[in-house]
C-alpha cells in the first residue's frame, strides 16, 4: 500500500503574527511547526504502516525552510519526502494550494491521501476536499477512525452529534483530526536517518496537468481585500475579594443590575 | 465566466434527518440583507429525500425561491450526491452569492463544490457585507462595486482578514453558525418551490454507509442558549462539573465547555465553545475554571455579559471578561447556585 500524506508547516500561532506590506502573511518572520491535524494525519498513515505494511510519503508545498516539516515527518517513521517549492506558487488560496498539491500527487502512485482536516494558520479545512476534487477520487473529511478492509478503508467520520461509519473504494482522501491519535515522537535513530535521506525537491515544471492560470496569488480567486491584527474588546473590572463570599456578592449585585435576575 | 450572467443570492439549506438546521434560517437572514443591497432575491437550496414538504418553512425565514433536490441518493449526507446535487444547481441558476454552513457538513460539501465549478471560497466567514474592491480606489486598477466582502478570522483569532472573490462567480462562503441573525419569522408564508434533479448515477466518489452512531447524550444546542455556564480545565474533572450543572440549572442556563474539557474526556464535542467548536453569544457567559486562549475567546466574546471565574489573576480570560473574579470556583460557584435559588424562589 502507498500512502501520501500531505503536511503543512505553518506559524504557531501561540507567537506572534507578523504580515507584508501588501497584506499577506509573512512567514518567514515566525516561529514553524508541524500543522497538528496534519501530524495526527501522519501518525494514522504510520500507524497503517506498522499494522498492513505501507510507504509512507509526506508532501509539503511552502518556502525552502518547509523541509524541516519534512525531516520531522521521517524521522517518525516516513519514508519519502517531496518538497514542491517555487516562487510562482507564492500566494496561492486554498484553490491554488489544491491544484498544486495535486499536480504534483499525479506524479506519485497511491492508494491513500490523508491530510489533515484544518491549518492553524488559515483554519479553512479546504484543501483536503479541494485535492480530492481535482483528483477525481472520493474524500472522507473528519477523520476519527481508519481501518483497511481489502480495497476499500472503512472510516469513522465525525459530525456535531453523530458519526457515520463509511467505506470507501481506494485510492480515497481522508482528512484527519487531531483527535484521532497521540502522534509519536521522533527517534534519535529516526532523527539520524532522516538527515541521510534524500529528499526531493520540485518546482513549477515537476506540476503534472495544470495551468498557470491555476497557481500562486495570480491564480488565486479569492483576493485578500483587507487584513488586521484584531483588536480585542477591552477587559472590564477584575476584582479579587478576600473571601468567596463577597466575590458572590458581587455577581450577584451585577446580575441583579443587569436584569438578569 | 460572463461574470454579469450570475444573479441572486443562493444558500445552501441544510437538513439532518429531514430537520432544517438552524444555520439554514442564519443564512436566509443574512442573504436577505445582502441581496437588499444587491436589488436581487434569495434562493435555498434544498438537497435530501422527501424534503420538499420542508420548502415552506424556508420561506418563513425569508426564502423567495425554494430550489429543491430530492432524490433517494441524498437520503443521508454523503459527500458526492450532495456535492453533484449543489454543483448541478450552481451550473444550472448561476447564483453570484452562494452561502454554506461552515457547519461539519458544510464544511466538506463548500470546498468540494467550489473545487468543481472553479470558483473561491471563503472559510468560516464571521461578517459578509457588499462593497468595492479593491475597498479604495488604487491607481491603474479598477474597483469594482457589488463585490461580496467575506471577514473571517484567521490565525486562531488573532487576525481579521476581508476577502472577495472579484473575477469568479459564484462568490462562495462558509459562515460560522451562530453569528447571522435570522429575520422574524413570517408566518403562513408559503415556498416558490422548483423541483430539479441532475441525476444521480453512484461511481468511484459514492461511498457507503455502514452505520450511523448517534451521540448518546441529549444534545442541546449551545449556540441557542441565553445563558450558558462553561468550565474549563479549571473545573478539574467529570465529576466536578456537577457545580456548573447546579449553577447552570438554577439560572436556567446550559452547561459548555472549553476545547481542554473535550479533550479530556469529561464532555462531549458538541458542547465546546471556541475556534474549533461553536460560536455562541448568549446574553450571559460564564467563563469558569477557563483561561480563555484566543482559540476559546474568539468563539464567545460577542457575548454580551462576560462573567470569568478564575484563580489565577493573569489568566487572558480576564482580558475579555466585563466581571473578572480571581477566586477559588469550588467555594465561590456552590454558593452562587445557592443564593440564585433563593433570589427565584
Amino acid at each position: 500500500m502507498k500512502i501520501v500524506v500531505c503536511i503543512k508547516q505553518v506559524p504557531d500561532t501561540k507567537g506572534g503574527v507578523k504580515f507584508n506590506p501588501d497584506g499577506t502573511l509573512d512567514r518567514a518572520a515566525m516561529l514553524s511547526i508541524m500543522n497538528p491535524d496534519d501530524k495526527a494525519g501522519l501518525e494514522a498513515a504510520l500507524r497503517l504502516k506498522d499494522e498492513y505494511g505501507a510507504e509512507v510519503t509526506v508532501l509539503t508545498m511552502g518556502l525552502p525552510k518547509a523541509e524541516d516539516v519534512l525531516r520531522e515527518a521521517m524521522a517518525m517513521g516516513a519514508d519519502k519526502g517531496i518538497l514542491v517549492t517555487d516562487r510562482v506558487l507564492g500566494g496561492a488560496d486554498t484553490w491554488a494550494t489544491s491544484t498544486t498539491l495535486a499536480g504534483a500527487i499525479r506524479n506519485l502512485e497511491y492508494d491513500l491521501i490523508i491530510t489533515g482536516r484544518q491549518a492553524i494558520d488559515g483554519d479553512t479545512a479546504q484543501v483536503g476536499p479541494q485535492i480530492s476534487e481535482h483528483l477525481g477520487i472520493p474524500v472522507i473529511s473528519y477523520a476519527q477512525d481508519i481501518k483497511i478492509d481489502g480495497d476499500n478503508v472503512i472510516v469513522e467520520r465525525q459530525f456535531e452529534d453523530r458519526y457515520h461509519v463509511l467505506k470507501a473504494k481506494m485510492p480515497c482522501l481522508i482528512t484527519a483530526l487531531s483527535e484521532l491519535n497521540e502522534p509519536r515522537y521522533m527517534t534519535p535513530g529516526g532523527i539520524f536517518d532522516a538527515w541521510d535521506k534524500e529528499i526531493t525537491v520540485w518546482g513549477r515544471a515537476d506540476l503534472k496537468d495544470v495551468d498557470d492560470s491555476n497557481l500562486g496569488l495570480k491564480g488565486s480567486p479569492t483576493k485578500i481585500a483587507k487584513a488586521s491584527d484584531k483588536v480585542r474588546k477591552g477587559a472590564g473590572e477584575k476584582v479579587a475579594f478576600d473571601s468567596p463570599e463577597e466575590s458572590v456578592a458581587y455577581i450577584m449585585g451585577k446580575l441583579k443590575e443587569k436584569h438578569v435576575i | 465566466m460572463a461574470l454579469e450572467e450570475y444573479k441572486g443570492v443562493f444558500i445552501f439549506a441544510e437538513q439532518v434527518d429531514n430537520k432544517i438546521s438552524n444555520i439554514a434560517y442564519e443564512l436566509l437572514g443574512k442573504a436577505k440583507d445582502l441581496a437588499k443591497d444587491l436589488e436581487t432575491d434569495v434562493t435555498a437550496v434544498l438537497i435530501g429525500s422527501g424534503v420538499k414538504e420542508l420548502a415552506d418553512s424556508l420561506a418563513v425565514y425569508g426564502a423567495d425561491r425554494v430550489i429543491v433536490v430530492d432524490d433517494p441518493e441524498l437520503k443521508e449526507y454523503r459527500t458526492e450526491p450532495y456535492a453533484h446535487a449543489l454543483a448541478s444547481v450552481i451550473n444550472e441558476f448561476k447564483p453570484e452569492i452562494m452561502l454554506v454552513g461552515a457547519t461539519a457538513i458544510g464544511r466538506d460539501l463548500g470546498p468540494r463544490v467550489s473545487a468543481r465549478v472553479a470558483t473561491g471560497l471563503t472559510a468560516d466567514c464571521t461578517s459578509l457585507e457588499i462593497g468595492n474592491f479593491p475597498l479604495e480606489a488604487v491607481a491603474g486598477q479598477e474597483q469594482l462595486h457589488n463585490q461580496l466582502l467575506m471577514t473571517r478570522p484567521a490565525f486562531g483569532g488573532n487576525t481579521i482578514a476581508t476577502i472577495a472573490c472579484p473575477y469568479n462567480r459564484p462568490q462562495m462562503a462558509t459562515v460560522r453558525p451562530g453569528v447571522m441573525q435570522k429575520i422574524a419569522p413570517v408566518d403562513g408564508a408559503k415556498a416558490n418551490i422548483v423541483e430539479f434533479n441532475p441525476g444521480f448515477t453512484p461511481d468511484n466518489k459514492y461511498v457507503e454507509i455502514l452505520d450511523i452512531v448517534k451521540s448518546v447524550v441529549d444534545t442541546v444546542d449551545i449556540s441557542e442558549a441565553k445563558i450558558l455556564v462553561s468550565g474549563g480545565r479549571g473545573v478539574g474533572s467529570a465529576e466536578n462539573f456537577k457545580l456548573l450543572d447546579e449553577l447552570a440549572e438554577a439560572i436556567g442556563g446550559t452547561v459548555s465547555c472549553s476545547r481542554a474539557v473535550v479533550d479530556n474526556g469529561w464532555k462531549p464535542k458538541d458542547l465546546q465553545v471556541g475556534q474549533t467548536g461553536k460560536t455562541v453569544r448568549p446574553n450571559v457567559y460564564f467563563a469558569i475554571g477557563i483561561s480563555g486562549a484566543i482559540q476559546h475567546t474568539a468563539g464567545m466574546e460577542e457575548s454580551d455579559i462576560i462573567i470569568a471565574i478564575n484563580k489565577d489573576e493573569s489568566a487572558p480570560i480576564f482580558d475579555v471578561a466585563d466581571y473578572g473574579i480571581v477566586g477559588d470556583l469550588n467555594k465561590i460557584v456552590p454558593m452562587l447556585t445557592a443564593q440564585l435559588r433563593e433570589a427565584v424562589k
